[in-house]
């Protein structure tokens, strides 16, 4: 009834080749893009935005960054902790040594070294695939850990290797609230994940999928690996590097290497199993499931007014969230953006379903 | 299908629920967040830290009924020594209560790092009592910030002075070799730098170990030891990590009599594991060292006695356990401090900072607050956070810590250069105004 999409007839090629198709999901796209604009700053208080909706929308970045090599690509990557290293102290380095700098040009700019170094550990994937792949990144991401941690030019020489953030302005326009944070850090993801929603319906993307669903046949259709896997690798990492420049510099503002850890490699590569690989509404699924289900399983049992000792409110939080997960990718191996086709499957026969 | 759909509401039943909740504060209550960990590799190191100053509390509310009659209220939160969680504690802690957070005890150098950078944001001071930045000291630059007691640069200052007088005189040093074994975190670096310069001022030579978190592998690290001989090691661990630096030194044959730890590498739970292996393992206190004394008398009586103690009584007699009374008295006498003037009533983290930077508590209040034999006089100011400087060694013997040292005092001639240069670098790269906060 609602999700009908009889009577809408594509009549120009611009409108088949529309992001969405549908006017439904058209709507409910602006409606939810303008509702994260104006609507949640009328509401949102300082905790919503900087412990739930930034680190979400700044780790659904770095999730797209992932999908584009692992879901749509076919590249199995462990590196993505490194990469967002890469960029955190690139931006760092930036800011601190030519402080004028404009502040979007600064994550561009770690989006950028993030692509090189990027760039540089997909060589071997020219050479190794699968499983092997995946412990060269592993290896990547190692390296660049302890790069950090050890080449001290990176930290400035502060003796504790933790490094922190001055103020942080936008045309002489300081981000200081959470709330000016949060536009910010928004403005970044709408911009870059439309951005990688054209990229995957367009040549590129297809050149990648076609990769990651035969290499064989796609070189034989004209496709070359060293050019469709290196790019992959290439936009990947630029989005990675920028949600780690975002990370350090919005959410953490005074990090150390281990905040960027094997950890969180695992973390981005849990939300785009969970959220659905190839798609970038997956990207955003996984992300808010990854950061908000141990919080909210976390604050159960006190909003409950359940009396637990602390320590076993942090163990069943483990148990659930871990039983959760196991949950989703049996009912859904395919992830949640999955579960929302269905749904969607679903909502166009309602209710008169045969 | 209805059983699918029961499954599909549940869900959304309990989110309805924990949205509700709506907070209603008792008006003559100060709230207090307490950040601990009691999960994961730290956990066996979180646990007492956490009992005692929880114990405190109840301590104060039972026996006192509360800070002149303003009840404490507290609210644990798991933060597993991870930074990310613990700020998301802070964060949904810190507004809770008729006036907020009081202060917050992070227990964790990285948390601290990420609090220092919000604590003049919000207006709630961190107490980071014997860890934190070392040049936190400086209060005209990290107003927020109380490394109360001492910083990691006093302690390694003290345990170089050590050494020099085991040695028969600092001059004695040189061409010594010092190894630092330390947890690859800012926690394990922040004595680096004093150590660097004290080398530098007796020659003697800094071999550096970095072990990665949360440190149970730590192999290569004793093999190295092993060929290079160091004739001294500093440990500067946390949580498993110490237990396994002491097992690793029985395994290679390093003598334990050549090993100092820092005051976080010397509890219970870090040379009980090792077993007799630990017997003559060095550390250094924070002033206090493990036992029960006068305290605990009222603290059987208030709280043990009525069931409501967060340890076993047997246990209220560790390092840690006696450290976090003696963290939660300074913060409770802060606030007391700062009641005086601003009245008896719930007061803002912006009057506790207050409180906290003209702390005073000398030899005659220690001994009315039973904590004569814990710690020594302290006086904080803007110009010194850290309020006091001083510690001694102490020794396992295979069953209890024993002192085993006199008192030595951090020198400043070393450690006020370095605090003022690194805080005068953190305050221009962050463009802070410096200046000592005042209050009307």
């Amino acid at each position: 009834m609602l999700y009908r999409e009889v009577g809408q007839f594509k009549t120009s090629y611009q409108s088949d080749e529309a992001i969405f198709p549908i006017a439904q999901d058209r709507w409910f796209v602006i409606a939810l893009i303008l509702f994260a604009f104006l609507g949640v700053p009328l509401f949102a208080g300082q905790y919503l935005y900087t412990e739930l909706l930034i680190p979400v929308l700044i780790l659904s970045i770095a999730a797209i960054g992932l999908n584009i090599l692992t879901g749509y690509c076919g590249q199995l990557s462990l590196g993505s902790g490194g990469f967002m290293a890469v960029g955190a102290y690139a931006a760092y380095n930036l800011a601190l040594r030519l402080p004028q700098t404009n502040i979007v040009l600064v994550f561009l700019f770690a989006g950028l070294m993030a692509m090189l170094v990027g760039l540089l550990f997909g060589l071997p994937s020219l050479r190794i695939k699968g499983f092997y792949l995946a412990v060269a990144t592993l290896a990547a991401q190692f390296f660049l850990e302890w790069a950090f941690a050890r080449v001290k030019w990176f930290t400035n020489y502060a003796p504790s290797g933790s490094v922190a953030v001055g103020r942080i302005e936008l045309f002489g326009f300081p981000i200081d609230t959470p709330g000016k944070t949060y536009i910010f850090v928004l403005a970044f993801t709408v911009v870059l994940a439309l951005a990688a929603k054209n990229l995957v319906r367009g040549r590129i993307g297809r050149m990648w999928m076609a990769i990651r669903d035969m290499d064989i046949a796609a070189e034989i259709i004209g496709i070359r690996p060293l050019h469709a896997k290196l790019s992959a690798f290439a936009v990947s990492s630029f989005y990675i590097g920028v949600a780690g420049a975002l990370w350090g510099f919005l959410r953490l503002g005074s990090w150390e290497p281990l905040a960027f850890d094997v950890n969180r490699s695992f973390q981005v590569l849990f939300m785009i199993i969970i959220g659905g690989l190839g798609t970038i509404l997956g990207s955003f699924l996984g992300a808010a499931f990854i950061v908000l289900v141990p919080i909210f399983l976390n604050q159960l049992p006190s909003r409950l007014g359940v009396p637990l000792s602390t320590a076993a409110i942090s163990n069943i939080e483990f148990m659930l969230f871990g039983a959760t997960i196991i949950f989703f990718l049996i009912v859904e191996p395919r992830g949640l953006a999955r579960l929302w086709a269905i749904a969607k499957e679903k909502l166009r026969l309602w209710p008169f379903p045969y | 299908m209805k059983a699918r759909r029961l499954l599909a509401i549940a869900p959304a039943a309990l989110l309805a629920a924990a949205a509700y909740g709506a907070p209603a504060w008792a008006q003559n209550e100060q709230f207090i967040p307490h950040l601990v960990y009691r999960t994961g590799p730290y956990a066996p190191n979180g646990a007492p830290f956490a009992n005692g100053i929880a114990d405190y509390y109840k301590l104060i509310n039972e026996r006192d009924g509360g800070i002149n009659g303003v009840k404490i209220t507290f609210e644990e939160c798991d933060t597993g020594y991870a930074t990310d969680r613990g700020v998301e504690c802070y964060e949904r802690l810190k507004g809770k209560g008729a006036t907020g957070a009081s202060y917050v005890i992070p227990l964790s150098t990285g948390i601290t790092f990420a609090l220092t950078e919000k604590a003049p944001i919000d207006k709630i001071p961190i107490i980071s009592m014997g860890y934190g930045r070392s040049e936190s000291r400086d209060g005209s630059v990290f107003q927020w910030n109380f490394p109360l007691l001492g910083s990691y640069w006093t302690a390694a200052d003290i345990l170089v002075q050590h050494i020099g007088q085991r040695e028969g005189g600092l001059d004695k040093l040189k061409g010594k070799k010092i190894a630092l074994v330390y947890h690859d975190s800012p926690y394990g670096k922040e004595p680096i730098a004093l150590l660097q310069k004290r080398a530098q001022m007796h020659g003697f030579e800094l071999l550096l170990y970095p072990v990665t978190h949360p440190g149970v592998e730590q192999k290569a690290t004793w093999l190295q030891i092993r060929q290079n001989r160091p004739d001294y090691v500093l440990l500067w661990g946390w949580g498993v990590m110490n237990s396994t630096a002491i097992k690793e030194a029985v395994a290679v044959n390093y003598p334990r009599d050549k090993m100092y730890g820092v005051w976080w590498s010397g509890a219970e739970p870090d040379v009980r594991p090792a077993e007799d292996g630990a017997k003559g393992y060095h550390a250094i206190t924070l002033q206090h060292t493990a036992g029960q004394f006068k305290l605990h008398e009222d603290l059987k009586k208030y709280v043990y006695d009525k069931g409501q103690g967060s340890a076993k009584w047997e246990d209220t007699g560790e390092i840690l356990y006696v450290r976090g009374l003696i963290n939660a008295m300074l913060g409770i006498e802060a606030i007391r401090t700062a009641q005086e003037r601003f009245g008896k009533k719930p007061l803002t983290g912006e009057q506790v900072r207050w409180g906290l930077e003209n702390l005073d508590l000398s030899a005659d209040r220690l001994k009315q607050l039973g904590f004569d034999s814990e710690v020594k006089p302290i006086k904080v100011s803007c110009e010194d956070h850290e309020g006091a400087r001083t510690a001694r060694m102490q020794t396992w013997d295979g069953k209890n810590w024993k002192i085993s040292s006199d008192w030595y005092t951090g020198d400043d001639k070393v450690l006020l250069p370095m605090v003022k240069e690194a805080a005068a670098k953190y305050a221009a790269e962050k463009k802070i105004s410096v200046g000592c906060l005042m209050m009307n």
